[in-house]
C-alpha cells in the first residue's frame, strides 16, 4: 500500500487557458444567458507605442535647447477643402463621446480644459448640447449612423463635421445606451422612449460604400456651404484601404481609432477581439495618405491609448498630424480615482478597473445621468485637470522632439524610431533596436 | 449665376429660374441659403437638374422650389419650411433628416427615402425603394405607391402612410414609428406587429392623408396599422434569437 502522506504532491496548477477571469467569465455566462458588456477599450496587451524608442541627438544630429528653443506645436486641421480650417495650439485633441454616456458635468469639463489648452474636443452619439457648444472653442459635431439629434442648425454651429463609420473599440459595430441611462433629457434629444435600452445602428441608414459616402460629405459640405473640415473616422480595421477610400470620399481630415480606443458600452468579445492595435495602425494609415500624395494635405489624427507625450510623439513621428484621446482625458476629470475606493468595491470592481460604465453607477459622476453622483464632478476643477493634464502631454512631447532636433512637432519621422520587438518593428515599420532590420520592409506595407 | 427672371404656368409674378446646365448646383444652394426669412424669391424653378446631387439641400427658408426632373441624392437634404416639388424621380435619400416643410416627388424614390427625419411631409405619388422611412424621427412620409424591403427600419417617430404594398422585413426593430399600409405586407421585421386600428389612429391617419389632399380618395377602412411589439426594448435572453 502506498503512503499517501508521504507521497510528493505537486502544487494545484492554475491553467493559462483556463485563467481566473475565464472562469470567471464563464460562469456569469452560465448565469445569465447574455454577453458581458462594458465600457473602455481594449485591455489585453498588444504591441504598443512602448515598444518604440526615440533615437535622440547625438554626433550625426544636434538637439534644440529646452526651455530657449521654440519648438511649434500649433497644428491647422482641414486644409483640403473646407473655407474655414481649424487652427489647433497643440496636436492633441479630445475623441468624441456622447451627451447620455457622459454627464453634462463631464461634457462641460472636457470643454473647459481642451479650450483653455486652444484644442477641440467632439459629440457623440445622442447630438450637441448647448453646455458642450458653450464650453468649446473648437467643436467637432459627429455624424452618426444613429442620427440621433442631427440637425442642420447645430451642423452649422460645429467647427467641423466627423463622418463617423466605426470606432477602434468595435469596427463593424453600433452603439449601446442601456435604459439606466437614458433619462428624459437624453430621450428626447435622440426621440426615443425614456429608460429603454437604446441600440445605435452600425450602418449609416443613406450611404453605403465609398461611392455613396463621397456623394455625402458632398451633401454636407453644401448644407454647410463648404465651410466646415469634414473628418471621416475609422476603425482601425483596414486601415490603408480605408484611409484611401476615405481620401478618395474627399475628407479632409482622416481619423484612425486603434483597439485600444474607448467606448461607453460595447460587449467585452467585441472589445477585445475585433480591430487592430493603434501601433500598426498608423504606418498603414500614413502610407496610404503618402501613396496617394496626400500626406500632410489630408490630415491624419490617431487615437487608441494614447497616454503620454511619448505616445503623442511617438504618433506624430510615425507621420500623424495629431492624435485623439478619450479614456485618458475621463481620468483627469476624475474617473477610476482611487478617492472612490470605497464605492468600486461596492460595485464589486476596484479603482482603475472599473469599466462598467453602461451602468450609470460611476462614483465619480462621469459616465452617469444621476443627478446625485453628477454633482460630484465639479466642471471647473475637471476642466483644470484636464487643461493640466494636456499641457503636460504638450510638454513632454516637445521635451521628445527638442531631443531629436526639431523645431516644430510634426518634424519628428520615423527615423527617430526604433523598436524594442520584433512585432513592433514590423508594425510600425521601424528598425528592430541596434539593427538596421525592419521586418516586412520589403512586403506591401 | 445662372439666375434669370421667366414667367412660368405656377407663378404669375414670375419665379426665379435656375438653370443647372448652365452653373453647379453649390450656385444655386448658395442662392437658396442666402435667402432672408422675409424673402420676395418665393418661388424658384430648376431646369435640367439630370439627376445631380443635393440638390436644395439645407434650404432654410419659406419659399417653393420646383425641380423640372429627375434629382440624384439627397434632394431637399435636412430641408427646413422649403417645399421641394420634383417633377421626376428622386435618388437615394430624398428629403433625409428633414426638419419642416414639404417634399414632393412626383415620379419615383430611391432607397432611404425620407432616412432620418425629423419632421416636415415627404409624398412620393410613384414607389418607394428600400428602407423608405428608414430611423425616421418624426417626419410624416405617404408614399402612394409601395415600399420596399426594410422601410422604416429602426423608425422612431412620426408615421409611414404607403398606400399601396410594403416589402419584407416591414418595421425591423421599430421604435414608437406609426405605420399604415394599405396593401399587403410581405413580411413584419423583428418586433414588429399589427395592432388595432382605433379611432385615434384613424383619426390620425386621416389628418395625414388630408394633409395630401387624398382623404376622400382612399377609404381608411382599408388601411392596417402596424407598430412595435416592444419587446426588444430591454435585452432578455429568451429574446435572443430577435437580436
Amino acid at each position: 500500500m502506498n503512503d499517501l502522506t508521504n507521497t510528493p504532491r505537486t502544487l494545484p496548477r492554475v491553467s493559462a487557458t483556463f485563467d481566473e477571469y475565464t472562469l470567471s467569465e464563464i460562469r456569469r455566462a452560465a448565469a445569465t444567458g447574455i454577453y458581458d458588456i462594458r465600457g473602455a477599450g481594449a485591455k489585453r496587451k498588444v504591441p504598443h507605442f512602448d515598444d518604440l524608442l526615440f533615437l535622440g541627438a547625438s554626433i550625426s544630429r544636434y538637439p534644440l535647447e529646452g526651455y530657449r528653443e521654440k519648438c511649434s506645436t500649433e497644428i491647422v486641421l482641414g486644409t483640403r477643402f473646407a473655407k474655414k480650417p481649424i487652427e489647433l495650439k497643440i496636436p492633441i485633441t479630445i475623441a468624441g463621446m456622447s451627451f447620455g454616456s457622459l454627464s453634462a458635468n463631464a461634457k462641460e469639463a472636457l470643454g473647459r480644459g481642451a479650450s483653455a489648452m486652444g484644442t477641440s474636443t467632439t459629440t457623440g452619439d445622442g447630438g450637441m448640447t448647448q453646455e458642450e457648444r458653450g464650453h468649446s472653442k473648437t467643436l467637432v459635431y459627429q455624424y452618426l449612423p444613429s442620427r440621433y439629434g442631427m440637425n442642420p442648425d447645430d451642423l452649422r454651429k460645429a467647427d467641423a463635421i466627423e463622418v463617423v463609420v466605426g470606432q477602434g473599440a468595435k469596427p463593424g459595430g453600433g452603439g449601446m445606451l442601456l435604459g439606466q441611462k437614458i433619462t428624459e433629457r437624453v430621450a428626447r434629444m435622440r426621440t426615443l422612449p425614456a429608460g429603454i435600452d437604446q441600440r445605435s445602428a452600425c450602418r449609416h441608414p443613406d450611404w453605403t460604400g465609398p461611392d455613396d459616402l463621397e456623394i455625402k460629405i458632398e451633401e454636407l459640405r453644401e448644407i454647410t456651404d463648404w465651410e466646415k473640415p469634414i473628418y471621416v473616422k475609422v476603425g482601425a480595421a483596414r486601415p490603408y484601404y480605408d484611409t484611401a477610400l476615405a481620401v478618395k470620399s474627399g475628407a479632409d481630415v482622416v481619423v484612425v481609432d486603434g483597439m485600444q480606443g474607448g467606448t461607453a458600452a460595447t460587449q467585452e468579445v467585441f472589445i477585445e477581439n475585433v480591430g487592430i492595435p493603434t501601433l500598426a495602425a498608423v504606418r498603414q494609415a500614413v502610407k496610404a495618405l503618402q501613396d496617394l500624395g496626400m500626406h500632410r494635405k489630408v490630415q491624419l489624427i490617431v487615437s487608441g491609448g494614447i497616454r503620454n507625450g511619448a505616445d503623442v510623439a511617438k504618433a506624430l513621428a510615425l507621420g500623424a498630424d495629431a492624435v485623439a484621446i478619450g479614456t485618458a482625458a475621463l481620468v483627469a476629470l476624475g474617473d477610476n480615482d482611487p478617492h472612490w475606493q470605497g464605492e468600486y468595491e461596492k460595485l464589486g470592481t476596484t479603482a482603475g478597473a472599473y469599466d462598467d460604465w453602461h451602468e450609470g453607477r460611476d462614483p465619480a459622476g462621469i459616465t452617469t445621468q444621476d443627478p446625485a453622483l453628477m454633482a460630484r464632478l465639479d466642471p471647473v476643477a475637471a476642466g483644470r485637470r484636464l487643461a493640466n493634464y494636456l499641457a503636460v502631454l504638450t510638454l513632454e512631447t516637445q521635451t521628445i522632439a527638442r531631443a531629436c532636433g526639431k523645431s516644430h512637432v510634426h518634424n519628428l519621422e520615423p527615423e527617430d524610431l526604433v523598436a524594442l520587438t520584433i512585432e513592433a518593428a514590423a508594425m510600425a515599420n521601424v528598425p528592430l533596436a541596434g539593427t538596421d532590420w525592419i521586418p516586412g520592409r520589403n512586403g506591401n506595407f | 449665376m445662372s439666375l434669370q427672371m421667366r414667367s412660368t404656368a405656377s407663378a404669375d409674378a414670375g419665379a426665379r429660374v435656375f438653370d443647372l446646365s448652365a452653373a453647379p448646383v453649390r450656385e444655386l444652394n448658395a442662392a437658396l441659403h442666402a435667402l432672408p426669412p422675409d424673402t420676395n424669391a418665393t418661388l424658384w424653378r430648376v431646369i435640367n437638374p439630370r439627376g445631380l446631387h443635393a440638390i436644395a439641400a439645407g434650404v432654410d427658408a419659406p419659399v417653393t422650389i420646383e425641380v423640372e426632373g429627375n434629382v440624384g441624392y439627397y434632394c431637399g437634404g435636412m430641408n427646413k419650411q422649403a417645399s421641394v416639388i420634383v417633377e421626376g424621380n428622386a435618388g437615394v435619400g430624398v428629403a433625409e433628416n428633414m426638419m419642416s416643410g414639404l417634399v414632393h416627388v412626383k415620379g419615383d424614390a430611391s432607397q432611404a427615402a425620407g432616412a432620418t427625419g425629423c419632421g416636415g411631409l415627404l409624398v412620393i405619388d410613384g414607389n418607394a425603394s428600400a428602407r423608405c422611412g428608414i430611423s425616421m424621427k418624426g417626419i410624416d412620409i405617404v408614399v402612394k405607391g409601395s415600399v420596399g424591403h426594410m422601410s422604416a427600419f429602426m423608425a422612431q417617430a412620426g408615421a409611414l402612410v404607403v398606400l399601396g404594398d410594403a416589402g419584407d422585413a416591414l418595421g425591423d426593430s421599430l421604435y414608437e414609428a406609426k405605420l399604415f399600409v394599405r396593401g399587403s405586407v410581405a413580411s413584419l421585421g423583428a418586433d414588429c406587429i399589427e395592432k388595432e386600428m382605433r379611432e385615434e389612429h384613424k383619426a390620425l391617419l386621416a389628418e395625414k392623408l388630408t394633409a395630401v389632399g387624398i382623404l376622400g380618395e382612399v377609404d381608411i377602412g382599408e388601411f392596417r396599422r402596424y407598430g412595435s411589439a416592444r419587446t426588444l426594448y430591454h435585452f432578455h435572453v429568451d429574446n435572443v434569437s430577435s437580436y
